[in-house]
């Protein structure tokens, strides 16, 4: 008879170890689904994790697209891993990457065409607020009214969707666009755009501004009172209660937090990679985050790691949809899979197998 | 705007339609949270179980096996959540995520060659006698089985839970999990077979969906269906009836919306479209102001870990 033993502290070589095996599982399984569709699993998988990066003939597009997508992940995923870490789900980022886009783009727009070089950083404010002001409602329903957070934040996400769609056809709508929706281009003004910093590497301000985030939250993690209490209330609420942990105050910053950042994704995305806000420039990096935000551990490194993983299998997906003719849904299915492999062998940190009645009370 | 054109009783009849999915889904969510379990993954298994009946329903031809098809592929999903939580003990609200995000996945994946596929209808059963009565008799008994078939089920939960020995040891395990594996109930196979029963009525509400109440396949569809489904059986305190309520309250509102769209009500269809989704967070709100878990009604042990040599 196999039993499961709980170790007394989570193993630390299985933590480090886990991530890399849940992705060794999910590329074995990855490869029965591809072969499940018929295509050739080995070639599949080179396609995804192998060609964007070092295939002579596509790594010069594909590379620089790695942080492109990579930085929203890692920004919106740093946001959420603090929450996580406290117990505390938000899982409705994706409407406040929306939100952010749009009040960043709003101001944009507004002072279009104006060329000063403040605009930018008062769209950064704006997205910033934007995404902050969208997850203080599940926060202050939260804290005032108990209610749940996951529930509240995963509605709110297509509440966004619904405003996004009446910006993008009706009040942000490019007055020029001969009644196509969508509004003026952003990534096309100087003023409003968030160009490439350093050309061919697909650096732009939000990938930037990602790496400062996974600085900024190791040294809070590790190094600050809030980031203690934030592991304290994860690890024992109680304990938390006893040091004086004021919840409200941690459901706030946590929430507060990660909808600042979300917002920032959006904001960055709108006005760099899709350049105009639309109906559907949003492509689930919201939920795809919470992935990332597991896979790396809700620790800052592993978080910066598992973004550019995932970034990769965006990518990858893409090549392999254009060059195998594989659908395009395999990636997501693959992205979730990939989330179960995790939680699963999760299991490996926590407990220790044993096999036999030894030890059994 | 011309409100004259509604006609309430045909909004009562759509309103059952509407209100259908998210009945059967929200059902088998109760008695999964009943024994103490929380699946976030209800939205993940709707859609699954929307496309497993669609195709299955269009390569029979025959709508009935398609919803059986919907519920054993929900149940199916369902028990890839009960091997990661209650065997290997992962966390549950993000396994039901995970759940979620590989169902929405899956279900498109499956879904390409259904696209613009129209699928065979469901035939209405009219309730004889019932169904001449003036008035009521259209509206409430002339629907198809599935609308027949969740009311019945709202009655056989409410009962099980209430008066069976079943329903004891269900509630039992979701109160107390420890109390229930000390008397000798096996609480990991209560819990999988109860989670096992709401894959399947999440199928079951997805097939509904992608079979009757739109009726094609379309990626994505049910649209948040699952997420209402689990805040319905907040706002129902855990109860059957108060879910029946829930529902029809719920269906009131998205029919009543998609009205107003067509009478063209001086608003934009996208805030119109929103509406149900305010409505939903406005009454999880309202209930939740009312006190703590346990004034809510909620089971004692849901969403606990349950290790039985600790």
């Amino acid at each position: 008879m196999i039993h499961l033993e709980k170790r007394a502290e989570p193993s630390k070589t299985w933590t480090a170890f886990t991530p890399v095996l849940a992705v060794i599982l999910t590329m074995i399984a990855g490869g029965l689904m591809f072969a499940a569709l018929g295509k050739d699993p080995f070639e599949a998988l080179r396609t995804i994790f192998y060609d964007p990066l070092f295939s002579e003939q596509f790594s010069a597009y594909s590379r620089p697209q790695l942080l492109v997508k990579a930085g929203p992940l890692i920004l919106i995923a740093i946001g959420l891993s603090l929450g996580f870490r406290a117990g505390i789900w938000n899982i409705g980022a994706e409407g406040q990457y929306i939100i952010g886009a749009i009040c960043g783009a709003a101001v944009g727009l507004a002072l279009y065409p104006s060329q000063s070089w403040l605009i930018y950083p008062v769209m950064i404010l704006a997205g910033a607020f934007g995404g902050w002001a969208w997850a203080m409602i599940p926060a202050i329903l939260k804290t005032r009214f108990n209610t749940n957070e996951i529930l509240v934040s995963l509605l709110l996400v297509y509440v966004a969707e619904q405003l996004l769609a009446s910006m993008a056809l009706s009040t942000l709508r490019n007055p020029e666009g001969n009644g196509f929706p969508g509004s003026r281009n952003l990534s096309q003004h100087w003023a409003t755009s968030n160009p490439e910093l350093i050309s061919g590497t697909g650096m732009h301000i939000g990938v930037l501004f990602g790496f400062i985030a996974v600085i900024m939250a190791y040294i809070m993690l590790n190094k600050h009172m809030l980031g203690f209490q934030i592991r304290l209330t994860g690890e024992s609420p109680r304990a938390a209660q006893f040091a004086g942990v004021n919840p409200t105050r941690l459901i706030l910053i946590c929430l507060g937090t990660s909808g600042a950042l979300a917002g920032l994704a959006g904001l960055f995305e709108v006005s760099g990679p899709a350049g105009q806000v639309s109906i559907d420039f949003n492509v689930g990096y919201g939920f795809t985050a919470i992935i990332v935000a597991f896979l790396g551990r809700l620790h800052p490194v592993g978080i910066l790691l598992a973004g550019l993983l995932m970034a990769l299998t965006y990518i990858g997906g893409e090549l392999a949809q254009f060059m195998l003719g594989l659908p395009g849904a395999s990636i997501q299915a693959f992205q979730g899979m990939l989330l179960f492999f995790l939680l699963g062998v999760d299991v490996l940190t926590n407990f220790r197998i044993r096999i036999g009645h030894g030890g059994k009370k | 705007m011309d409100l004259s054109a509604i006609n309430p009783l045909v909004l009562i009849t759509t309103l059952m339609i509407a209100a259908t999915p998210i009945l059967l889904a929200a059902l088998g969510e109760l008695v999964v949270e009943k024994s103490g379990v929380l699946n976030l993954g209800v939205e993940g298994m709707m859609i699954t179980g929307a496309i497993c009946g669609f195709a299955i329903a269009v390569e029979t031809g025959n709508p009935a096996i398609g919803m059986l098809a919907a519920m054993v592929g929900g149940a199916m999903l369902s028990l890839i959540f009960a091997f990661l939580t209650q065997i290997l003990l992962a966390n549950q609200v993000a396994t039901g995520l995970a759940l979620t995000l590989f169902g929405l996945g899956l279900s498109s994946l499956l879904g390409q060659g259904y696209v613009g596929v129209k699928p065979p209808s469901t035939p209405k059963i009219e309730i004889p006698l019932l169904a001449d009565l003036p008035i009521v008799g259209p509206v409430l008994f002339q629907h198809d089985m599935v609308v027949y078939f969740s009311i019945f089920m709202v009655v056989v939960i409410w009962a099980t839970l209430k008066y069976s020995r079943l329903g004891l040891v269900l509630r039992a395990v979701g109160e107390s999990h420890d109390a229930a594996h000390a008397l000798g109930y096996k609480v990991v196979r209560i819990r999988i077979m109860a989670i096992m029963f709401g894959g399947a009525m999440a199928g079951l509400g997805g097939a509904y969906l992608s079979l009757v109440r739109v009726p094609q396949w379309v990626d994505g569809m049910t649209a948040g269906a699952g997420w209402i489904a689990l805040a319905i059986v907040v706002f129902a305190s855990w109860r059957a009836g108060r879910v029946l309520l829930g529902a029809y309250l719920f269906g009131g509102v998205t029919i009543l919306q998609l009205n107003l769209q067509a009478a063209g009500v001086n608003l934009p269809v996208e805030y119109l479209s929103m509406s149900p989704y305010l409505i939903t967070i406005l009454v999880l709100v309202i209930m939740s102001a009312k006190g703590g878990r346990a004034a809510l009604g909620a089971p004692a042990a849901l969403g606990r870990v349950f290790h039985a040599s600790s």
